[in-house]
């Protein structure tokens, strides 16, 4: 935990107030939701000789069963240290909902056939299609930060109107609207700068309020100290202010960036050959929609991943200052 | 060697007979508060000022109108000559001579107390990087800061806090020094180790103008004593005379309270 108490309470899942129900309301949802009918449950009931009778009987049994594994597990689990706890459980919860995806009944060797292209074209232009825009609507944040805080009025105005049109449009809309618009205004644009374009427009609004929140959150005794030491204007921002704001814009800044990535799947409506429209084109020659979505969203997935684990580290360097 | 050159005090009074502060006809306005009324103040060269009076009488107003981190709306401040008004450059200039320590210290967390030191040493005064950590550890030596220069501020106890914000505004070389109620947020066993960084700031010539209600720093350190009631200087004196004999009924009163 972040700030533990010095307090040893019983362990949350060690009393029996707590696991008895849990494991009772378990037991019931697999029951109710005749847990005896699901793939795995078929299996299961097979072991005991009720395979051919999907009925109450076998509910009951498959439900029971998979209670006293998880009952098991929780247990097991609970033996190991906090850290170890944490990668086995992420691990388990990984393997359930990849065993989720195997039960498709999937054609891995039309995976392995379109993976190379999937790769290649589509998770590359997903990859610097994001990265384009998530610098630029970095530095459209900035600066629409700074005007919202300055005492401009003009720059007040354009910056508010930005946040309130490209916040309030959804994205799928703005993406029409800049690749089918622009053109009518005589300003002809290829499908992957307007996707971009409307990926930093929007993200770029969003982000303007993370920055302008967390640029108000440091105390006016910052700005005091800075400026009474003749700090320039700039400097107290780029020197003093940022770089302590940056603790506090980090965590949301991240989840943009992450919610940026998945929605450069919607430039896929304009025909940008990203990710998603690959996925989707490639499933359907040989009607094979849920192998490509699902090797799709694996590999949003593991880019999400990646992105969690640079958060991760950045936060931990801004933080080294306060924490200790 | 540069060690040995150096005290707390060392620029040179940029003209002998001008005063470092001249407060004229001052007042000020929150809206339609009026914070600070037509207040005349001077305050000489290497004097020893201290500003005390009840809450909200505008002793923090004040002062912090001479570093321009206040606004005023009406009269002149004039700081070592320099005419205080909105222009960059006046303030800029003013900065330079003038300053600061705050009651909640507001050192920069994310610097160490080195870094916090020299900042605004190669900032503003485009020292290099070499010579502005010489000249802050030789300030952070004085205010006996002893190697924590490399810890952060959230590392220190309260008094060695004040004690670097001392430091941080001495490595500028100011020739005035502000400090706003500095012991105010400390806890009782660290109030005196700042007092006796301030009295020997003090002994060193520096021109300072002390917010406090530490009357013992008062007697033995000040040349003069302001007392400001609901923004107004209602009196002031040695003080000898303004402790033991004040002549104004709300000084009595005050005193009295604080005294108890
Ligand atoms: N930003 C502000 N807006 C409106 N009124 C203010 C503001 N700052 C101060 N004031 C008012 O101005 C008056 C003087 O405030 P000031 O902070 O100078 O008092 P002070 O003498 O320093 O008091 P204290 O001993 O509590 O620090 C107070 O009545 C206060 O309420
Ligand atoms: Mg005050």
């Amino acid at each position: 935990m972040h700030y533990a108490d010095n307090v040893d309470y019983p362990r949350l899942l060690s009393r029996p107030s707590v696991y008895i129900p849990g494991l009772g309301v378990l037991f019931g949802v697999l029951v109710y939701a005749q847990a005896g009918t699901s793939s795995i449950g078929k299996v299961l009931a097979g072991l005991f000789g009720l395979a051919d009778d999907p009925g109450f009987a076998a509910n009951l049994l498959v439900a029971l069963l998979i209670t006293a594994v998880v009952a098991l597990n929780v247990a097991m689990v609970m033996r190991l240290t906090i850290r170890q706890q944490m990668y086995v459980v992420w691990a388990e919860l990984a393997v359930l909902v990849l065993l989720f995806f195997y039960s498709f009944d999937l054609s891995f060797e039309f995976i392995r056939r379109k993976i190379g292209f999937l790769l290649t074209q589509g998770l590359m232009t997903t990859l610097y299609v994001s990265a384009i825009s998530i610098v630029i609507a970095s530095i459209l944040a900035m600066i629409g930060a700074i005007a919202k805080l300055s005492s401009n009025g003009i720059a007040l105005g354009i910056a508010n109107f930005y946040t309130s049109l490209f916040r309030g449009l959804p994205l799928l809309m703005q993406i029409y609207m800049i690749y089918l618009g622009l053109p009518q205004l005589g300003y002809v644009i290829n499908a992957v700068p307007a996707g971009i374009l409307a990926l930093s427009l929007c993200y770029g609004a969003y982000m303007t309020e993370i920055f302008r929140a967390g640029i108000e959150s440091i105390p006016k005794g910052q700005w005091e100290a800075s400026r009474a030491l003749g700090l320039k204007p700039r400097d107290t921002m780029t020197r003093i202010i940022l770089p302590q704001a940056m603790r506090i814009i980090i965590p949301p800044t991240g989840n943009q960036f992450i919610a940026m990535l998945k929605d450069s799947s919607l430039v896929s409506v304009v025909g940008v050959w990203e990710l998603m429209y690959l996925a989707r084109t490639q499933g359907q020659t040989e009607f094979r929609h849920v192998e490509m979505m699902i090797t799709a969203s694996l590999i949003y997935w593991i880019l999400s991943i990646v992105l969690e684990l640079i958060q991760g580290r950045i936060e931990r360097r801004y933080n080294k200052a306060q924490t200790r | 060697m540069i060690q040995k050159k150096l005290t707390l005090v060392e620029t040179a009074p940029a003209a002998g007979s001008l005063p470092a502060v001249q407060i004229r006809n001052l007042s000020k306005w929150y809206g339609t508060f009026q914070a600070l009324k037509n207040v005349d103040l001077t305050i000489a060269r290497g004097e020893k000022l201290v500003i005390c009076g009840p809450s909200g009488s505008g002793k923090s107003t004040l002062i912090r109108t001479i570093n321009a981190l206040e606004s005023f709306q009406d009269g002149q401040i004039v700081v070592d000559g320099i005419q205080l008004t909105r222009k960059p450059e006046d303030v800029e200039a003013v900065r330079k001579r003038v300053g600061m320590v705050f009651q909640q210290f507001n050192l920069f967390p994310h610097l160490t107390v080195l870094e916090n030191c020299t900042l605004a040493l190669r900032l503003v005064r485009g020292v290099s990087q070499k010579e502005a950590e010489e000249k802050a550890l030789h300030y952070l030596g004085k205010v006996r800061i002893p190697d924590q220069a490399h810890k952060y501020a959230s590392q220190l106890s309260g008094g060695q806090q004040q004690r670097v914000a001392i430091a941080r505004a001495l490595s500028m070389q100011p020739d005035i020094m502000l400090f706003d109620e500095p012991t105010s947020a400390l806890d009782p066993e660290m109030v005196k180790e700042v007092l006796d960084t301030m009295t020997q700031l003090a002994g060193e010539g520096m021109t300072m103008a002390v917010v406090t209600h530490e009357m013992g720093f008062a007697r033995q350190v000040a040349d003069r004593v302001v007392f400001m009631d609901r923004g107004e200087i209602v009196e002031q004196g040695v003080p000898s005379e303004f402790f033991s004999n004040p002549k104004e009924l709300r000084a009595r009163t005050f005193l009295s309270q604080i005294l108890h």
